[in-house]
């Protein structure tokens, strides 16, 4: 069964000029939401991005931009809490060095 | 050598004339060493033991999860030479323990990354699992003359931490993003480094979604622990207005929210997890208050209290687990937290001022 979050939401863009069809973002995508069409890569299903950014990242001509963050409701609240940015730490860990 | 010697975060850079990995020898996993020109490199099992498996079991429930590491550094599986593929991975031990058990009768490298014991994905996420990380380890372990061959397998969920064309340009390796899964490594390695489609997509079966719930039971059992110290104190002064019942309800909300909501998931209406979790916690509330009979006049301000109560509470716990779950973007949790937050708020505490006023006043 395929799980859909909130429509509309995810700040996914791609700039089809700069696209050189390589192809990474359908590869490095977890949730299928690129396709490539005539060598150009495709934004097929935007509601299921998870903003998690592997896309931007290796994108090798900088087509990609998406603003990403945890989508994880524990973290954001530590983050209103705290004053910082949310960021999964709720397994602690802290630094030795 | 005394671990204690050095910092922590290069135990590799240490001992490279003995071992290139500074490993626990004591560990049962390691099954002997690969002499190399550049040092010795640990071998790993590809059976877990007991302590392996109960060890998973621990971290599931959250004991000792934020310490549950291997050593970072070049691992090798079998019997690899200069032609052998390196695959990437975290030095979280669930994770390589995930890893090494699906590589039986593979030769290959393991190159852990230090990623502070978290997973891939998450580590991806905040970046330890990433380029600077990855570089470093490979000059680290001296990884170019352990491989004649210049190219890294790494978990597509590495990807979010990962610039494969920079990792290239820095160290000539070629970065290819093997499967989600490592149980699909084998097929994956066999067939020439071909993904399917299926292997590249991130699913959340209801057994995953159930191996998570001990660990977030958990979570709420330590805070829960909080509300009962407050309900045993007012029936020290109070003429012991909460028992059993309350117990139970409130109990079952828990489970709502933290295990119910998240096995049934995709079968419950609507998206955002909190309103999920609230329906879910209304039905709960619902027949609890009919076989309780506390829809009569009697008993009415507190049937509203525990209405206004629990449902929020199961709407709380079940929008945490966006956090554990797999395809919820930051967007959409800021979106939907915007909304739930204040009416979960607003709705507890009138729901405690009534359960309060029908309690004490009895």
């Amino acid at each position: 069964m395929k799980h859909m979050y909130l429509k509309n939401v995810a700040t996914l863009r791609l700039s089809v000029e700069k696209c050189l069809g390589c192809g990474r973002c359908v590869e490095v995508c977890p949730h299928e939401v690129f396709n490539i069409n005539e060598k150009k890569a495709l934004i097929k299903e935007k509601d299921r991005c998870m903003e998690c950014s592997a896309c931007a990242m290796n994108c090798p001509a900088n087509a990609i931009a998406v603003d990403s963050g945890v989508g994880c409701a524990a973290a954001v609240i530590m983050g209103w809490i705290t004053g910082r940015e949310p960021s999964c730490d709720c397994s602690g860990g802290a630094e030795c060095c | 050598m005394s671990e204690e010697n050095h910092c922590c975060c290069s135990p590799a850079g240490c001992c490279a004339s003995e071992s290139v990995t500074a490993h626990d020898k004591k560990d049962k996993w390691v099954t002997g060493e690969i002499p190399m020109s550049q040092g010795s490199v640990p071998a790993a099992l590809t059976k877990l033991n007991f302590k392996d498996i109960l060890g998973a079991w621990k971290v599931r429930w959250g004991i000792g999860r934020a310490d549950y590491k291997i050593i970072p550094g070049l691992y090798a599986v079998g019997n690899p030479d200069h032609t052998s593929p390196v695959l990437v991975s975290a030095n979280y031990k669930l994770t390589f323990d995930t890893l090494r058990k699906e590589l039986s009768g593979l030769n290959c490298w393991l190159l852990i990354l230090d990623t502070k014991g978290i997973n891939v994905w998450c580590a991806a996420g905040k970046g330890t699992f990433g380029t600077d990380e990855l570089v470093n380890r490979i000059s680290l372990t001296g990884l170019p003359g352990v491989v004649s061959h210049r190219k890294l397998i790494l978990p597509q969920l590495g990807a979010p931490g990962v610039r494969a064309h920079e990792v290239a340009r820095q160290t000539g390796f070629t970065v290819i993003y093997g499967p989600v899964r490592a149980c699909d490594l084998k097929t994956f390695l066999g067939s020439g480094f071909k993904a399917t489609k299926e292997m590249r997509t991130v699913k959340f079966t209801m057994w995953d979604r159930l191996v998570l719930t001990p660990m977030v039971l958990a979570q709420s059992g330590k805070t829960s622990l909080l509300v009962f110290g407050v309900l045993f104190l007012i029936n020290l002064f109070a003429a012991r207005p909460f028992g059993l019942m309350d117990f139970i309800a409130y109990a079952g909300a828990v489970v709502t929210g933290a295990v119910i909501m998240p096995v049934l998931l995709p079968f419950i209406p609507g998206r955002a997890f909190a309103w999920k979790g609230w329906l879910l916690g209304l039905l709960w509330t619902a027949w609890l208050v009919w076989l309780n009979g506390w829809f009569a006049p009697g008993f009415l301000i507190l049937a509203i209290g525990y209405i206004l109560i629990l449902p929020a509470l199961s709407a709380f716990l079940a929008m945490n687990f966006t956090g554990s779950s797999t395809y919820t973007s930051f967007s959409g949790v800021i979106k939907e937290m915007k909304i739930a937050v204040p009416l979960i708020a607003l709705s507890s505490v009138a729901g405690i001022v009534l359960v309060l006023i029908n309690k004490l006043s009895l």
